[in-house]
């Protein structure tokens, strides 16, 4: 079934969550007065099934895995990769490859997932992947935020679990302005809470005309109701998030968009676009907010060319990014609950091309950390680097274990409504 | 003149304000008054002429861009000033343009071919690529197509220009077929690695920053391509993709999906506009038989798309006669998630869904109250209180507010400011 980009991305069901507009008094820059209070949010508490936070990190573009967990000692890998697999002293900036185990080891730029990995929170899921996989970005990203293979899903594999469990917009939190496919159900979707100021601007008349005009039910078209519930959202979400993150300055991220991945490149450390993120969602976490799945992603993945410099700059991202992360927690009782799952729609091909990078891929590792973590052990086989598919890293774990071992063990939901059927979980929490 | 009765009665006024928000950024009522004297065919024909200078832009300078020497931050300053420059610079075409349909279709085609400067780097390499939409972008798709494959900024992005016989980069092949030309499922791996060896050779010359080809880096053996066997190169491969029926019908989807509301390939409604763009694939036909086709202006139609946020910037700075200045409207741009030459990905800008979230509601609603603070208020503040939300309906050429967006207007008819502010924010102004 061909699946346009549209259909892919639009998202068009579940737009927007079901949240009404529990409009209340309160001292915060969040006061709008509704003349009529229709329902007050359900006191369905979703964390009371839950078992700690998900923190989702997408990495857009395909992350070669090979590049990331590196069999350094495979002839078979030094040969396909050429330069590329040069990680010699002088042959790579931050210098030599990590080693772990089972002839395999970290890009150079990791270093702060090496502490985790020795402190036991951090786990690496080798080979995940699905059968047939597709090289596309989108339809490959498509499979995996919806957990489907069967290309038929306008929703996120948490879709079930989120139309499950009340109306509270903030049992889930995208940061950004927009909200993936994973965390968009049929009915319910995450909140989307940008980086930047989170003030609802305006006079107390305003304000309070605004939350009143926030009534889905007043409106017939689906977009505009759509429209309206977010408005709704955003009063409820606003009253409880404001002070959180009131005095964030705006992202300075955002200005570096225009020049990319060059931004990272003479800051080593340097956390970037992803670090403001997961910055926020540290903050957010100690706020004891309800939150019980978080998404982050970081994007420019998609190395073609150039990947030597441009992978070593986003590993160094992602590398510095998490360290922070878990750092900024540190004394934080909620800290003990956290986990973090990071994926990419696919992995690359083993040869390197002539533009000194690769093309898409299919399989790569999974990352997951957390003190809960059964970590500093690898998960799954490692792919073959003789039986290929074509050119590609046959996956030896279906991805859909993964997020059965985190529906089961962290979202307390049952997997098989999300996912369909029974894959077998890891056991790494 | 009698008013044209269009689909459920509608008035000529209310249609030509819907093709208006469409095919443009929206009318200001003084347009809509003149367009609606002329009737819907008149104004029709008036968007797609192709002749005409339009008076609006006719005086404002193309951006500059020069060549700045010195250490990374140095030249990074220039190049972020320029880009900044050429965004502004071509939100106010939108909005000066007396004619807004080519800068509309210029906004598809940078979606369509979605191409980001993140990656090019070049702020002019883009530029070029904009004007090649501009003055491409109404014509035959076949010709289109063969200028964006060799636009230097396109081969920057997709790798075009490291593309060698000994190891064929992939990257431009496959999303031209998948995202530019037919959809996926409509070519194999097969075709696309056979089209990645056609394209070997290509090159952006670091001298002239244009396209070069380079024989001896070029696979010229036979390929099989789409069934045919021959030693086809990179414009054979574009030649031969355009001709296919999908690539007929998967255009015409993309378009209607962008002016009207989201379709599939497979939608008969697709069927029969294909007619229209077919045989010679000529994207002002197209616009024509969709800009007059009954389902233009159905009710699923006028309620079915949301504006990107491009559109709705530039569309509200345009109702209130205002220019794109300064960094803070690029910031709000930013908020919104969208910035022009900034596509987060060659799958250009998502539709509907995408754009409703509780950040893009504080978005909205910030840059609103900021664009309300400097308005002139005149048309609002100068009738009496109860008529207030009418007036500003009127200024921003909408047909009328719902119950529950006229109540909330009223609780702020005694505030000018904040009534236009809550206006701009309404579920019905917010819809395309």
């Amino acid at each position: 079934m061909a699946i346009t980009r549209r259909q892919f991305i639009t998202g068009e069901v579940g737009a927007g969550a079901a949240g009404a507009v529990g409009v209340a008094l309160s001292q915060s820059p969040w006061q709008a007065r509704g003349d009529d209070k229709t329902a007050a949010t359900t006191t369905t508490v979703p964390t009371a099934s839950s078992k700690g936070t998900l923190v989702l990190v997408t990495l857009y573009g395909g992350n070669d895995g090979l590049d990331t967990v590196i069999p350094f000692e495979d002839a078979r890998y030094l040969g396909a990769r050429g330069e590329l697999g040069n990680f010699s002293d002088g042959g790579h900036p931050d210098g030599a490859v990590i080693p772990l185990a089972d002839g395999l080891a970290l890009h150079p730029a990791l270093t702060g997932l090496k502490r985790l990995w020795d402190a036991r929170q951090l786990a690496i899921v080798r080979g995940v992947g699905y059968p047939a996989p597709n090289r596309s970005h989108f339809v490959s990203m498509d499979i995996w935020q919806s957990g489907s293979t069967d290309g038929g899903s306008t929703t996120g594999w948490l879709g079930p679990w989120l139309d499950a469990t009340g109306t509270d917009p903030l049992r889930a939190i995208a940061v950004g302005a927009s909200v993936p496919r994973i965390l968009r159900g049929e009915k319910a979707s995450a909140t989307a809470v940008p980086l930047g100021p989170f003030a609802l601007p305006g006079t107390p008349a305003l304000k309070a005309a605004f939350g009143s005009m926030q009534h889905p039910d007043g409106f017939d078209a689906p977009l505009a109701a759509a429209i309206a519930r977010s408005g709704a959202d955003l009063l409820t979400t606003g009253r409880t998030i404001a002070d959180v993150v009131a005095g964030r300055p705006e992202s300075e991220a955002g200005a570096a968009n225009l020049e990319g991945v060059a931004d990272g490149a003479d800051r080593p450390g340097h956390t970037g676009e992803l670090g403001e993120q997961l910055s926020l969602v540290a903050r957010l976490i100690k706020a004891d907010l309800p939150t019980t799945v978080y998404s982050v992603g970081l994007g420019g993945f998609d190395t073609h060319a150039n990947e030597k410099a441009v992978h070593a700059q986003l590993l160094g991202q992602l590398d510095a990014s998490i360290t922070r992360f878990f750092a900024d927690l540190e004394g934080d009782p909620h800290r003990e609950g956290v986990v973090m799952v990071a994926y990419s729609e696919f992995g690359r091909r083993v040869a390197a091309n002539a533009s000194g990078g690769t093309d898409h891929g299919a399989a790569g590792p999974v990352l997951v950390a957390g003190p809960r973590v059964k970590g500093g052990t690898f998960y799954g086989d490692e792919p073959s680097l003789v039986d290929l598919d074509d050119g590609d890293l046959k996956h030896t774990t279906d991805f859909r274990s993964v997020y059965a071992t985190v529906l089961e063990g962290i979202v307390g939901f049952d997997a098989r409504r999300s996912l369909g059927g029974p894959y077998p979980r890891l056991d790494l929490l | 003149m009698a008013e044209e009765q269009g689909t459920q009665g509608r008035t000529t006024r209310s249609r030509i304000a819907h093709l208006y928000r469409r095919a443009g950024f929206g009318a200001r009522p003084e347009e809509l008054d003149a367009a609606a004297a002329r009737g819907y065919r008149v104004t029709v024909d008036h968007l797609l002429d192709a002749d005409a200078t339009d008076p609006g832009v006719a005086t404002m300078a193309d951006p500059t861009f020069s060549k700045v020497f010195g250490d990374f931050m140095t030249v990074r300053r220039h190049r972020r000033h320029e880009a900044s420059q050429m965004m502004l610079w071509w939100i106010n075409r939108m909005i000066a343009a007396t004619n807004p349909l080519p800068e509309k279709l210029t906004l598809f085609w940078h979606d369509h071919f979605a191409t980001s400067l993140q990656k090019v780097g070049s702020p002019e390499l883009m530029f070029r690529q904009n004007q090649l939409f501009r003055t491409m972008g109404a014509g035959r798709f076949e010709p289109l197509a063969q200028a964006v494959a060799k636009d230097a900024a396109m081969m920057v992005w997709l790798d075009s220009n490291s593309n060698k016989r000994e190891s064929p980069n992939e990257n431009f092949a496959r999303e031209l077929f998948e995202l530019f030309t037919l959809g996926a499922g409509n070519y194999s791996e097969a075709d696309v690695k056979a089209a990645a060896r056609a394209f070997t050779g290509w090159r952006v010359s670091p001298r002239t920053q244009q396209f070069a080809f380079a024989p001896r880096l070029h696979d010229g053996d036979a390929k099989v391509l789409f069934g045919e066997t021959g030693s086809f190169g990179g414009d054979d491969v574009v030649r031969l993709v355009t001709g296919r029926p999908e690539c007929a019908r998967f255009v015409t989807a993309q378009l209607w999906s962008h002016f009207a509301r989201p379709v599939t390939p497979d939608d008969p409604l697709v069927a029969e506009l294909t007619d229209a763009f077919t045989p010679e694939l000529d994207v002002r036909a197209l616009l024509r038989a969709m800009f007059l086709h009954p389902e233009f202006d159905s009710a699923s139609t006028r309620t079915g798309l949301v504006k990107q946020p491009i559109e709705y910037v530039a569309g509200a700075l345009r109702a209130l006669g205002r220019r794109a200045e300064g960094v803070d409207l690029l910031r709000a741009l930013r908020q919104l998630d969208q910035e022009p030459f900034v596509p987060p990905s060659v799958g250009g800008w998502p539709a509907n869904g995408y754009w409703i979230s509780t950040a893009s509601s504080l978005g909205r609603m910030r840059f609103a109250e900021a664009v309300a603070r400097d308005a002139d208020l005149t048309p609002v503040a100068s009738v009496s209180r109860r008529a207030r939300p009418e007036a500003v309906a009127h200024l921003l050429s909408v047909d009328g507010w719902g119950a529950t967006t006229t109540r909330a207007l009223e609780k702020v008819a005694d505030e000018p400011r904040s009534l236009l502010t809550l206006a701009l924010v309404a579920p019905e102004y917010v819809l395309a």
